[in-house]
């Protein structure tokens, strides 16, 4: 029973970093119905635009929170900066084409930037600075390990959740992306800038990718270029499990899948690790294709 | 299934005699091993390409797992030849019918799907076939299988398969059922209400394009000695991907020059290793932005009126239904 906790615990961990990029992946289909595979390389950027501020400012001589705090903004803005940017110059000018071509846009921007990361910064692993000194707690009479990144983890994503949530229900900006992805036609006769709307919506999704990448690169201490690829993927899986267009899905999708991963490996079938996953994707697509909090769209003739 | 008309018989004539210069060509000397290194290559991806825009172009399924396909194929002609002594052509024919067989096993689980859906449920199964020959230890685990006798050559075998797939797949995308599957990807309701079996349709264009995916597999397997599981990744079926969108979804003489133009780009851009693949991404998204339909759009491969637009052009439909 504690072993199965522990494991929850790891699980939830592992799952927040999920549940975070996978909010990116859900507002953007949501939004435009654009599968962005460009979106794991955003997370790969955050995190090491979050070393190397975090790098800096610890040269500095700041408090460990203060540097933790600052380069999550840091590197979060960047990336928002980078999803516009990305937005803007690859796929508004196929607003009007088919989304096979966007597509093929969004691999070549996801190629893009894993091997501009890998001309620029080399294609070996950086060790990530360890921010906030790792500490221990133990739970049930010393049975079950919390450490401090664990619940520092869980924080970030619980206030962020918290923050994305406050904008899209209580704010206009929120109101607008809400229209736009329910009917970006209609929403454009009542006078929604929809080009905004959708540059905003990358700029979040992008922020909260950065966000899961210091904090990934907090948890294994060591980020290269490629790290986007599989992290990406398996946030897809967690937004296709939890509904795809539903951002309580995401967070839902990504913690299960979490979950799930690590009692597999905890099992020792950790290369299985990854078949899991995928198998847990295509059972839900068969019995349940529009995710457990996907509304049941029916096809109209 | 097979039409012979006199477009069909111009078509082979013209390959024969592009196969006789070429052989020319190659014993002379003129084209060296690296040519037809190359050469090779090129007919690996003609048929990869060819096969997949039957499924994702012609049927409008849209599959992006086909790396996994040539697995199965790559592995099965693999083993065959390796511990069975089984001769080259006969491995690779059961290795494109065991391929053909996982088609239908995937084809009918996934045909509930649609749109990006199918998408995500085909590049799971292509990773899930990865990640199980990972773990299998007959096939040698993720260091793979090596030896493998390194038989293919690009005179007749090479040449011979090439041409059977884009004949084959060419004609029937001809034939009655071509045009039943062309139906199905401009409107499935009403291909249905018009009396088409969908599912036949799609399970057909699913294992059709497999086998051939398979086929292909076994020859790139034979070709450099050595398969693992990494190297069908789901990065090798967006390159595929990549070179049927890039010739004109929909059309399998598009298909073919996408894979011409993609493998030299690809050859070409060896030289430079470190900006080989940020210039090809940023090939990849111009040539998106400025020609989003492909290098020849949807024009169909015949070769007594070249050039001719064969349908409407399938975006018009689609972008009326969708709004």
């Amino acid at each position: 029973m504690e072993y199965f906790i522990q494991q929850l615990i790891n699980g939830i961990s592992v799952g927040s970093i999920y549940a975070l990029i996978a909010l990116g992946y859900t507002m953007v289909y949501g939004i435009i119905k654009l599968i962005n595979f460009a979106h794991g390389d955003v997370f790969m950027v955050g995190s090491f635009i979050g070393l190397f501020s975090a790098r800096y400012l610890a040269s500095v001589g700041l408090p460990p929170v203060i540097v933790l705090i600052i380069s999550l903004i840091i590197s979060m803005t960047v990336s928002a900066l980078l999803g516009i940017s990305i937005e803007r110059l690859a796929y508004k000018p196929l607003r009007k084409a088919s989304r096979i071509a966007v597509l093929i846009t969004a691999i070549g921007v996801s190629f893009f930037l894993e091997y501009s990361g890998v001309f620029v910064l080399g294609p070996q692993a950086k060790g990530f600075p360890e921010i906030l000194n790792k500490k221990q707690y133990q739970l049930f009479g010393s049975s079950v390990q919390v450490d401090s990144n664990q619940i520092m983890i869980l924080a970030t994503t619980v206030i962020l959740m918290i923050i994305l949530q406050y904008i899209v229900h209580r704010t206009k900006i929120g109101k607008a992306m809400r229209a736009v992805s329910y009917d970006m036609e209609a929403a454009r006769l009542m006078g929604i800038n929809v080009d905004r709307t959708i540059s905003a919506t990358f700029a979040i999704g992008s922020a909260l990718a950065a966000a899961a990448g210091v904090i990934f690169g907090m948890t294994y201490n060591s980020v290269d270029p490629m790290m986007g690829v599989l992290p990406g993927l398996k946030a897809f899986v967690a937004a296709v499990l939890g509904g795809i267009g539903s951002v309580p899905g995401a967070l839902v999708g990504g913690l299960l899948l979490g979950t799930v991963e690590t009692e597999i490996s905890s099992l020792g079938y950790s290369s299985w690790r990854d078949g899991v996953a995928f198998a847990v994707l295509i059972l839900i697509l068969i019995f349940k294709p529009s995710g457990l909090f996907g509304k049941n769209v029916r096809e109209k003739v | 299934m097979i039409k012979f008309n006199k477009s069909f018989w111009f078509g082979i004539v013209f390959s024969l005699i592009l196969y006789g210069i070429i052989r020319i060509l190659l014993t002379t000397g003129v084209l060296d091993d690296v040519a037809e290194s190359t050469l090779i290559l090129v007919c690996i991806n003609v048929m990869l390409a060819v096969s997949l825009n039957l499924i994702n172009g012609i049927t409008g399924q849209f599959s992006i797992g086909h790396a996994g396909f040539m697995s199965i194929g790559a592995y099965v002609s693999a083993i065959l030849t390796l511990n069975f002594d089984v001769p080259l052509v006969f491995a690779l024919l059961i290795a494109g019918f065991v391929a053909a067989l996982f088609g239908v096993l995937i084809g009918i689980p996934t045909l509930r799907l649609n749109g990006d859906y199918l998408a995500i449920a085909t590049l799971g199964f292509g990773e899930i076939i990865r990640i199980v020959l990972l773990n299998t230890e007959y096939v040698g685990g993720a260091s793979g299988l090596s030896g493998i006798p390194a038989e293919t050559t690009w005179t007749t075998i090479m040449f011979f398969f090439t041409l059977l797939t884009i004949v084959v797949i060419n004609n029937f995308i001809r034939s009655s059922h071509g045009r039943a599957c062309i139906a199905i990807r401009e409107n499935e309701i009403a291909a249905e209400a018009m009396g088409i079996n969908t599912t036949l349709y799609k399970v057909i264009a699913f294992s059709l394009g497999a086998l051939f995916a398979g086929i292909a597999g076994g020859l790139s397997a034979h070709k450099f000695y050595v398969i693992n599981p990494g190297s069908f990744n789901f990065l090798k079926s967006f390159e595929i991907l990549v070179m049927v969108v890039l010739g004109g979804l929909g059309s399998t003489a598009g298909s073919i020059l996408g894979a011409i133009v993609l493998t030299l780009l690809f050859t070409a851009l060896q030289n430079t290793p470190e900006l080989r693949m940020i210039i090809y991404s940023v090939i990849l998204i111009l040539m998106m932005i400025f020609r989003p339909k492909g290098l020849l759009g949807s024009t169909g491969l015949s070769f007594m009126k070249f050039g001719k637009k064969e349908a409407k052009p399938d975006d018009v439909i689609s972008e009326s239904s969708s709004s």
